[in-house]
């Protein structure tokens, strides 16, 4: 398989202090694959990298089958070419319905004059049907997202990313406050679009990993300390001593 | 497939109903249409009131739903009422000279007539000459062009400067304030070619219609506003009512995640600014011909600040609400500033409104912002879903 998403050499550090230090490693064309690591190993700070939010001081990120780096694109041109991000605490509009946020989500022309001539189509509509049973949100459509649960706005979160239709899903902790039931579901929602795209999911729960069954990535003080399945990584003298051990 | 516009917001229709109304009913009751009840300076009023609130609608969508307080609208407002003041003001001394010419011996030339007209609206600052900014004052058409132009790209540039480096919060608001201030105080000097802080006068004289009364004009006027008023509120309901809205209310409520979905935030941001700016110039064209003058201290800082007030007392996120701020605030600032308040005797101590009004102002900002945040709008939308 060809890589979707290389990083390779780079470096952030926050005044002086190193939050990310010659990380390396590549995301394959549709994998899965889980980033585990100790609070403030830079799990976040990746993905902001990723999607355009930090700016490295040094390094690569290179995307896709051309080869075109991300560190000259904004935010939103990293979105349209492909990255779709989940953030850590689940920010969906709160103010607006479960359908409108997923609306804006749907991959369609950005430019505002063609958002203003926007006409919502037949194809539209039933996309966002599926999406809404996808995520089990067919009868929340009109609420608004603001009054929905914890867990639920996570999902409407992730809906909202696979609306985008990205090759590249980035997801932050998307299990973090929910109950069982709610990890499974989010577990066979991620299952499911790995099916048809790279997902990267960060998470501390290792149940939550191992249900997801992937190659697993430990990160520590901002470089990769093992890589491998989680039964490999988690014999890991080094993991278990940072992470697993304490 | 999709409810049509107007199925989608029902305030429109009921808005433009009352608009209608309203100014029939002023119409009939006014001293220009045999009325007697309503007089022509009252008419005036209420016309400069409907401008009021275009340019609070404008405020609505700059600030209530794309997030940007901008504290510089007033100025574009103003700036829309220079250029067509221009045009009136030409245009009627043109007709004043050419009249007393026309009793002279020897017919005058083009440049005499010129230069008497040059004389006329630039003697208050010292000077005959016409400023390179007057070089089209002659013609109706350009200056309307100018109405939307000028402001408009006076916006089109601050925005995508200060939007492109991400200024944003309070740091936009100063820098709006900053452009407010500068310009003013560019107008207040004699030689920016606006006749200093003489500003522009007689605009209530249109020129062509001399024959027609003031109370006769003055309910023309009131018609074109509240057409104005009329086709901004279809204009900016329409605007938010779709995809454009939800982009632009998320990115009120949080830019970054916007961006993230791949939509060009400051592409919007400087839409929604530019737009607004130029129906607030729109506004102030037909305003200031109401009002018969503008000067420089009619765009000082202080009322773009006003209109932020007025706005968030009648409830910003909605547009009918800055309809309601506009006209409540403005009018009952009219009654009180105008002295026709009575006053209040304490026995030691006399409260007097014009001294008071903006204390009470005031205090209401305060009382609303922590209180009713959602503002006399809000207040509505409670009564009407229950
Ligand atoms: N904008 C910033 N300014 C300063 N320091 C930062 C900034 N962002 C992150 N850091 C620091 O960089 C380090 C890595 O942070 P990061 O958020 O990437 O950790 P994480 O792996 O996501 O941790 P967690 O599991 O707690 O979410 C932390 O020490 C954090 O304090
Ligand atoms: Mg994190």
């Amino acid at each position: 398989m060809s890589s979707l998403l290389e990083v390779s050499g780079v470096f952030v550090s926050f005044d002086g202090f190193k939050a990310i230090n010659n990380l390396s490693f590549s995301i394959d064309t549709g994998e899965m694959r889980a980033i585990i690591g100790p609070n403030g190993a830079g799990k976040t700070t990746f993905m902001d990298i990723v999607t355009g939010k930090t700016r490295p001081d040094e390094g690569k990120v290179v995307w896709g089958s051309d080869n075109v780096s991300l560190l000259k694109m904004s935010e939103s041109q990293i979105a349209r070419a492909g990255v779709g991000r989940k953030f850590q605490r689940p920010t969906v509009f709160e103010d607006q319905s479960v359908r409108e946020n997923l609306a804006m989500a749907l991959r369609n022309k950005r430019s505002p004059f063609s958002v203003l001539m926007y006409r919502k189509t037949h194809q539209d509509a039933a996309r966002i049907d599926d999406l809404a049973e996808e995520i089990g949100l067919t009868a929340d459509l009109k609420r608004r997202s603001g009054d929905l649960s914890h867990g639920q706005k996570q999902w409407l979160e992730i809906g909202m990313l696979l609306a985008q239709d990205p090759q590249l899903l980035l997801i932050d902790e998307p299990a973090a406050g929910m109950t069982v039931a709610e990890r499974d579901h989010t577990t066979e929602i991620l299952k499911q679009a790995a099916k048809t795209r790279a997902v990267v999911v960060v998470e501390h729960d290792m149940d939550f990993v191992r249900k997801l069954d992937c190659k697993v990535t430990v990160l520590h003080e901002g470089s990769v300390l093992a890589e491998g399945s989680l039964d490999h990584v988690t014999q890991n003298q080094d993991v278990i001593d940072v992470y697993l051990g304490r | 497939m999709e409810r049509s516009f107007f199925a989608r917001s029902p305030s429109v229709l009921i808005f433009i109903s009352m608009l209608a109304l309203f100014t029939l009913l002023v119409t009939v009751l006014s001293e220009g249409m045999g009325g007697e009840v309503i007089s022509t300076s009252m008419v005036k009023t209420l016309g400069k009131t409907l401008c009021l609130c275009l340019v609070a609608i404008a405020m609505d969508l700059v600030w209530g739903y794309c997030g940007i307080l901008s504290l510089g609208h007033f100025a574009f407002f103003g700036l829309g009422g220079y250029m067509i003041g221009m045009w009136l003001m030409y245009a009627r001394t043109e007709i004043i000279v050419a009249a007393s010419l026309a009793n002279t011996e020897l017919p005058p030339t083009p440049q005499e007539i010129k230069d008497a007209i040059g004389t006329q609206i630039f003697g208050v600052v010292g000077g005959s000459d016409f400023p390179m900014i007057w070089a089209f004052a002659d013609s109706l058409a350009l200056q309307l062009l100018f109405v939307v132009a000028v402001p408009g790209l006076l916006a089109l540039i601050f925005g995508w400067l200060a939007f492109r480096s991400r200024v944003t919060g309070v740091y936009l608001s100063i820098l709006t304030q900053a452009m407010t201030l500068a310009l003013a105080l560019h107008l207040f000097q004699n030689d920016s070619g606006l006749r200093g802080n003489n500003g522009l006068s007689g605009l209530q004289n249109i020129p062509g219609a001399q024959d027609i009364p003031q109370s006769v004009l003055s309910v023309w006027f009131l018609w074109a506003s509240a057409f104005a008023l009329g086709l901004g509120y279809i204009l900016s309901a329409w605007v938010v009512s779709g995809k454009f809205g939800s982009v632009v209310r998320g990115i009120r409520d949080d830019e970054a995640r916007v961006r993230f979905l791949g939509y060009h935030v400051e592409s919007y941001k400087l839409v929604v600014f530019t737009l607004t700016a130029v129906i607030a110039a729109i506004a102030g064209a037909l305003y200031y011909p109401q009002a018969g003058i503008i000067n420089p201290a009619e765009i000082a800082p202080i009322a773009s600040i006003y209109l932020a007030v007025w706005v968030a007392i009648g409830g910003r996120g909605r547009i009918y609400g800055a309809v309601i701020g506009a006209a409540f605030v403005s009018l009952l600032s009219t009654w009180f500033t105008g002295g026709q308040a009575p006053n209040i005797d304490l026995g030691f101590y006399e409260v007097r409104w014009t001294d008071w009004w903006l204390v009470l102002l005031g205090l209401s900002f305060v009382v609303v912002t922590l209180l009713a945040p959602k503002g006399i709008g809000g207040m509505f939308d409670r009564l009407v879903r229950k």
